[in-house]
């Protein structure tokens, strides 16, 4: 090392950081490509170059203009911010509890949604924005209980992995219970349950992007508060991190941030324990860049399921859920192969 | 009891009437002792006597704890737990591998320094350079963790320890695990912490050890201080009998007194 550059970081991880930044800004080039891809396939046949007008003349009566607005805009963009923040909040959860099998599911996001859908349901109230608000209502309630039962006892990570698989025990039986003294309510919520994009519209959309941009943004500022909180309960104390305070709110920011994506993506269980693993196999483990580029790589993969999931079959759809197991599955496995590969 | 000291050393840390419980049921029953400036302060002690809750103690990871833990004058108890660490570094005895590389791992050392905007600063980047020089380690700052050996690993700790540059250090059995070139390693580095003023207070097992590199020994058994003194009055005592049930014997060579633990 030259004295010039004595202290400051050497130029191997001068390197790193500019890898980092090259698989950040290819992950956003991949994010644009795939909302474009999105934007312009669908069943109906448009031309890029009608859809081109319809877009710079803004939302008209037109075919072309009224797919564009109110369907593939509104999905592509529904497709991004779920894929954003299911990733960021599974992140966020792995590295909370340090747990690599831990998704939003284990803190009750999924459980605590679906009960609160069944029951507006079972209420009569089959609306959008009433199954929207009462998931994300549900969402960050389970959060809550499970953030208080761990609470009570010492907030360890294994008191949060535990509490979330009681809360969502209890919760699940209240599910199946209401679903099955008024089958309605499960037919109602059976769309909600599998997850998906087709009754996505900007009502639903506004208010979880603002939660979900917002939230993302906060745990940007928070990056290394993570990072310090991995090295474990103790070391994070005796460098002066109030571990259960932070947990308890990044706890609460990964709920926000899933609840916010259930509310209009319904339950999609695979993304938030699957991209995590992906982005941190690409771009290691240091939160600061993992985070962005988990954001954009999740936003790109669903949107990228969803453009399978409406092709495949078109004018048929399947639901996302089961393209993102499809593709997302043996891209997982070629990725601990290659890894297994690499150490001998 | 008031713990021995030499004359006209400044204590930096002082305990008094410290009590601590997990859960109801009191680990520490009222603990005084002082830990000198510049000096390697080792506690001993059967185990489950309390030596680790007494420094968990200090950076207050013990829920509940009565008493008074002073640092130069200032109240540890109750100061901010940034303040803390910028003032008291703890190398605990379990610690994760993360999957980091050595110098993320040394930066957050000093995390305690990180101010608005939340971004490690010129000077944080220096200090890691410093300690990685330091214990030797500066060659592997780009590795990952996972890829070092035990003893790399524990120098990489011992590293981010420096980083975090406190007037104090604590270390839980610093020594467990490694190898015995690592282990005499180690224990030449906290001699070097200590000479540059450190205070410097570890839990040790070995004897030789203690006899070898502590300036002040403070022996412990159930929750309270059986005597505090340097190494041979302690190792010599018929407290430390009393305390382990052994006895411990002492030869000399051209290099000093050693001691080796008879039943």
């Amino acid at each position: 090392m030259t004295a010039g550059v004595k202290h400051m970081p050497n130029s191997k991880s001068s390197s790193m950081k500019t890898k980092a930044a090259l698989l950040i800004a290819a992950s956003a080039a991949a994010l644009v490509l795939s909302a474009v891809l999105s934007i312009c396939l669908g069943a109906s046949g448009l031309s890029p170059g009608e859809l081109w007008h319809a877009l710079i003349s803004g939302p008209g009566t037109s075919k072309a203009s009224r797919i564009l607005w109110y369907v593939r805009l509104p999905r592509t963009f529904a497709c991004i911010m779920a894929g954003a923040a299911l990733a960021v909040s599974g992140t966020v959860i792995q590295k909370v509890l340090a747990n690599n099998l831990a998704s939003p599911g284990i803190i009750g996001v999924n459980a605590g949604a679906g009960l609160a859908v069944a029951a507006c349901c079972a209420a009569g109230n089959y609306a959008a924005w009433a199954i929207a608000g009462s998931s994300f209502l549900g969402a960050m309630a389970a959060t809550f209980l499970v953030v208080i039962v761990a609470r009570k006892s010492n907030a360890s990570r294994t008191t949060v992995v535990l509490g979330g698989v009681a809360v969502t025990a209890c919760i699940n039986a209240v599910t199946e219970t209401i679903v099955t003294v008024f089958p309605d309510a499960a037919l109602a919520s059976a769309d909600f349950r599998v997850g998906g994009f087709s009754s996505v519209n900007q009502g639903r959309l506004l208010p979880a992007a603002v939660l979900i941009f917002s939230g993302i943004a906060v745990i940007c500022t928070l990056t290394n508060e993570l990072d310090v909180m991995s090295l474990g309960d103790d070391t994070a104390n005796a460098l002066g991190l109030r571990v259960a305070r932070m947990r308890n709110m990044m706890l609460t920011l990964a709920a926000m941030l899933a609840g916010a994506s259930v509310s209009f993506a319904g339950i999609l269980g695979f993304v938030g324990l699957i991209v995590p693993h992906m982005a941190r196999r690409i771009i290691g483990n240091d939160s600061g860049h993992l985070i962005p580029f988990c954001a954009l790589l999740g936003g790109s993969f669903i949107t990228v399921c969803d453009i399978v999931a409406r092709m495949l079959f078109a004018p048929y759809e399947l639901p996302t859920g089961i393209i993102m197991s499809f593709l997302g599955g043996p891209f997982f496995i070629w990725l601990l192969l290659r890894r297994r590969e690499r150490q001998p | 009891m008031a713990p021995a000291q030499e004359k006209g050393e400044a204590a930096m840390i002082s305990v008094r009437g410290l009590h601590a419980s997990y859960g109801g049921s009191e680990i520490l029953h009222g603990i005084d002792a002082d830990f000198p400036e510049g000096r390697i302060t080792v506690i001993i002690g059967p185990n489950g006597c309390g030596k680790s809750t007494t420094l968990r103690s200090m950076v207050r990871m013990v829920p509940e704890v009565s008493g008074q833990i002073m640092i130069d004058g200032a109240d540890l108890l109750s100061m901010e737990p940034q303040k803390a660490a910028q003032r008291v570094a703890y190398l605990p005895q379990n610690r994760n591998v993360p999957d980091i590389t050595v110098e993320r791992l040394v930066l957050h050392g000093r995390f305690p320094y990180l101010s608005y905007p939340r971004r490690y600063r010129r000077e944080d980047w220096d200090m890691v350079t410093r300690s990685l020089q330091q214990v030797g380690l500066d060659d592997l700052r780009s590795s990952r963790m996972e890829s070092l050996s035990g003893g790399q690993q524990q120098k990489a700790y011992l590293a981010m320890v420096l980083a975090q540059d406190t007037e104090a250090v604590l270390m839980d059995e610093p020594t467990t695990f490694l190898d015995i070139k690592n282990q005499l390693d180690m224990m030449d580095r906290a001699r070097s912490l200590a000479e540059d003023g450190k205070t410097v207070i570890m839990i040790l097992h070995d004897f030789e050890s203690v006899l070898h590199y502590a300036d002040h020994v403070i022996l412990m058994k159930d929750g309270r201080i059986l005597l505090a003194s340097d190494a041979e009055t302690v190792l010599r005592s018929q407290e430390i009998r009393d305390a382990f049930g052994v006895r411990p014997c002492f030869y000399e060579t051209e290099d000093g007194l050693h001691c080796y633990v008879k039943k």
